[in-house]
C-alpha cells in the first residue's frame, strides 16, 4: 500500500532539490552580512560624527579668535607646527627632565597606580569596616568629613616635611586624595548589604573572612566601584598640580618647565595629553566595574 | 515509651525593646515537632510568625526560653536549620548553580570530595528540576525558578529542619500551586522535618500533618494545634471535594476569621 505513496513523494522532492533550491539558499545568505556591517557601520558613524563635527568647529573658532597677530595664545596651526617633534617623537631621552611626553606621562602614572593602588586597598578596608561596625563609623565618619574637605595640594608641604622627598610626598598626596571617596562609597555600599544576604550568610555560616570576600564584596562592589572611578578621577587631577611643585619627572613639572620657557604650544599639547588619559582611565576602571559587578548590576 | 521530641520549641517569649518602649511580640509558644512532620504556622500579617521562624533559625534570639532539636539548645543560626526565604534570597552574582553549591562547599567541606560535591550540588538542581538552568543567573530565571533554586540550596545543606518563610507568598497562583506539588512530592520522598509559615489557609491544610493557629499581636500565642487528618499523597483536586479536607479549611477559617479577626488598628 505505502510503495506507490513513497514513489510519488520522492518524485516530487527531486526537482525541488536540484537547481533552483541552490539560488534560493544563496540569496539571503550575504543579504544579512551586509546589512550587519552597514549597520555597524551607521552605529559608529552616529556616535564618531558628531563629536568631530564640533570638535572641528571648535577648531576652527580657535583658529580664528588666535591667528591675529599680537594675541596671546597660539592657534592650533601652529601649536601643531611648534610640537611637532613632541608629537611625532614621543619617546627621546636626552637626560635630565629633557625627555619625550611618553616618559614625562609614564612617570606620572606610575606616580598614580602607586597611590591609587595604596588607596584603594586602604579605602576598601577602611570603608569595610566603617560601613559594618557601628563604632567605628561614629568615631571614624566625623573625621574622614573633616579630612576629606582638605585640598589635595594642602597636603603636599606637610608630606615634604615627613617624608623628605619629592617621589613618595607625590604617591601620599594622591592617596590621600582618591582614599576619602573610596571610603565613603564603601562603606555605603556594605550598609546598603540586603539583610537577607547576611542572613543566607548566617545560615551557611560562612566566617568573617568568606563573608567578606563571598557576599560583602560583591554586593557592594557597584558603591566600591563608584568610589574608585571618583578616586582615580580626583588622584590624576591631583599628580599635576603636586607634580608642578615636586619638580622632576612627569606631565605636571614638564607643564610647569613650558610655562617657564613660554612655550605655550608645549602646554597646549601636555593639557590635551591630560586629558585624553584622564579619560582613559576613568573609562578604564569603569570597563572593569562593568565586567566585576555584571551580576550585581542585573539585579 | 516516651519518644524524645526531635524539634522542641520552649516556653518562647519575644520582647522588642526600642529606647523605653517594649513591645512583647510572642508569648509563651511551646511546640513539638516529630521527625518528618510537615508543621505550618498561620496567622494574620504582624502576628509575630515570622520572628518565631527567625528564632528557629536562629537569626534571632527570644527573650525567655529556647529551641531544642535533638535535644540540643540552639541559638545561632546553621546550616540544619537551612531556611528558604519569601524572596528567595538567592545571590545575584552567583549563578544558579554557585548559589547552591555556596552552601554545600561549607557543609561537606571535609566529607565530600570537590567531585562529590559537584554531583550532590547536581542531584539537588535535579530534585527541584532546575538543572538546565544551573548556569544562570538569578536576574535571568522566573520568581517560580528563583524560589525552586532557594529550596535547592536550603535541600543540599542536608537541613534537619527545613524552614519554609512563606515560600510561595511573592509568586502568583498558578506558580504557587505547581509549586506546592513540588514542595508536596519532595517531602513525601525525603521525609524531611519541615516548619512552614503562611498565611494561605488552603496552602496550610494542602500540605501540612499539623497546623498552629496564631492569636493576633501583641503577644501571639498558639491558639489552636489542628490535626490534617488527609491520607499522603494528596492530589489538589480530589481534595476539593473531601469531606475531612472542608472540615479542616472551615476550622483554620473560623479561627483566623471569626475568633481572633485582624484588627486593622493593631
Amino acid at each position: 500500500m505505502s510503495m506507490p505513496a513513497m514513489k510519488s513523494e520522492a518524485a516530487v522532492a527531486a526537482p525541488a532539490a536540484s537547481a533552483p533550491a541552490e539560488i534560493v539558499t544563496m540569496t539571503p545568505k550575504r543579504a544579512p552580512v551586509a546589512e550587519k556591517y552597514l549597520k555597524m557601520a551607521k552605529d559608529a558613524a552616529v556616535r564618531v560624527i558628531p563629536p568631530l563635527i564640533v570638535l572641528a568647529l571648535l577648531l576652527l573658532f580657535w583658529e580664528l579668535v588666535c591667528r591675529r597677530a599680537g594675541s596671546a595664545l597660539p592657534p592650533p596651526s601652529r601649536v601643531f607646527k611648534e610640537t611637532k617633534e613632541l608629537i611625532f617623537d614621543p619617546f627621546f631621552d636626552r637626560g635630565g627632565i629633557d625627555k619625550g611626553l611618553f616618559w614625562h606621562l609614564s612617570a606620572s602614572l606610575q606616580r598614580v597606580a602607586f597611590g591609587f593602588s595604596l588607596a584603594a586597598v586602604a579605602g576598601v578596608a577602611l570603608g569595610t569596616l566603617v560601613g559594618q561596625s557601628v563604632w567605628a563609623m561614629r568615631g571614624l565618619d566625623p573625621l574622614f568629613q573633616v579630612l576629606r574637605t582638605i585640598p589635595p595640594l594642602a597636603w603636599l608641604p606637610l608630606s615634604l616635611a615627613a617624608f623628605r622627598d619629592g617621589q613618595p610626598s607625590a604617591i601620599f598626596v594622591i592617596f590621600i586624595t582618591s582614599v576619602w571617596p573610596i571610603i565613603i562609597n564603601t562603606a555605603v555600599g556594605i550598609r546598603n548589604i540586603p539583610q537577607d544576604y547576611r542572613n543566607v550568610a548566617a545560615v551557611v555560616q560562612l566566617n568573617p573572612l568568606e563573608f567578606f570576600g563571598k557576599i560583602m564584596v560583591p554586593a557592594a562592589a557597584p558603591y566600591i566601584f563608584t568610589g574608585l572611578r571618583i578616586g582615580i578621577g580626583l588622584s590624576w587631577l591631583a599628580i599635576v598640580a603636586a607634580e608642578m611643585l615636586i619638580g622632576g619627572v612627569g606631565i605636571g613639572f614638564f607643564i610647569w618647565d613650558a610655562w617657564n620657557s613660554s612655550h605655550i604650544s608645549e602646554i597646549i599639547l601636555a593639557l590635551f595629553y591630560v586629558g585624553i588619559i584622564g579619560f582613559l582611565l576613568d573609562r578604564m576602571i569603569a570597563i572593569v566595574g562593568k565586567f566585576v559587578t555584571r551580576g550585581t548590576a542585573a539585579n | 515509651m516516651t519518644t524524645q521530641p526531635y524539634l522542641k520549641l520552649d516556653h518562647i517569649d519575644k520582647t522588642f525593646t526600642r529606647g523605653n518602649a517594649t513591645t512583647e511580640v510572642l508569648k509563651d509558644i511551646n511546640l513539638t515537632i516529630e521527625k518528618g512532620q510537615y508543621v505550618s504556622i498561620i496567622g494574620h500579617s504582624g502576628c509575630g510568625k515570622s520572628t518565631l521562624l527567625n528564632i528557629v533559625a536562629g537569626l534571632t534570639n527570644a527573650t525567655q526560653g529556647g529551641v531544642l532539636l535533638e535535644n540540643r539548645e540552639v541559638n545561632s543560626p546553621g546550616p540544619d536549620r537551612a531556611v528558604v526565604f519569601q524572596n528567595h534570597s538567592l545571590l545575584p552574582w552567583l549563578t544558579v548553580y554557585e548559589n547552591v553549591k555556596l552552601g554545600v562547599d561549607k557543609v561537606f567541606s571535609s566529607t565530600k570530595t570537590r567531585a562529590e560535591r559537584d554531583a550532590w550540588v547536581m542531584h539537588n538542581l535535579n530534585l527541584v528540576q532546575m538543572a538546565h538552568a544551573k548556569d544562570k543567573r538569578p536576574a535571568e530565571i522566573s520568581g517560580g525558578m528563583k524560589q525552586r533554586v532557594g529550596i535547592a540550596r536550603a535541600l543540599a545543606m542536608e537541613p534537619k529542619v527545613l524552614l519554609l518563610d512563606e515560600p510561595f507568598g511573592a509568586l502568583d497562583a498558578l506558580t504557587r500551586a505547581h509549586l506546592q506539588d513540588s514542595v508536596m512530592a519532595l517531602h513525601q520522598k525525603l521525609g524531611n522535618t519541615i516548619l512552614m509559615i503562611t498565611h494561605d489557609v488552603d496552602e496550610a491544610v494542602l500540605l501540612s500533618d499539623r497546623i498552629v493557629m496564631m492569636t493576633n499581636g501583641p503577644s501571639a500565642r498558639i491558639g489552636e494545634v489542628l490535626e490534617v487528618p488527609l491520607p499522603r499523597p494528596r492530589k489538589r483536586l480530589e481534595l476539593a471535594t473531601n469531606a475531612s479536607y472542608l472540615k479542616c479549611r472551615q476550622r483554620v477559617l473560623e479561627f483566623l476569621y471569626e475568633r481572633h479577626r485582624f484588627v486593622e488598628a493593631a
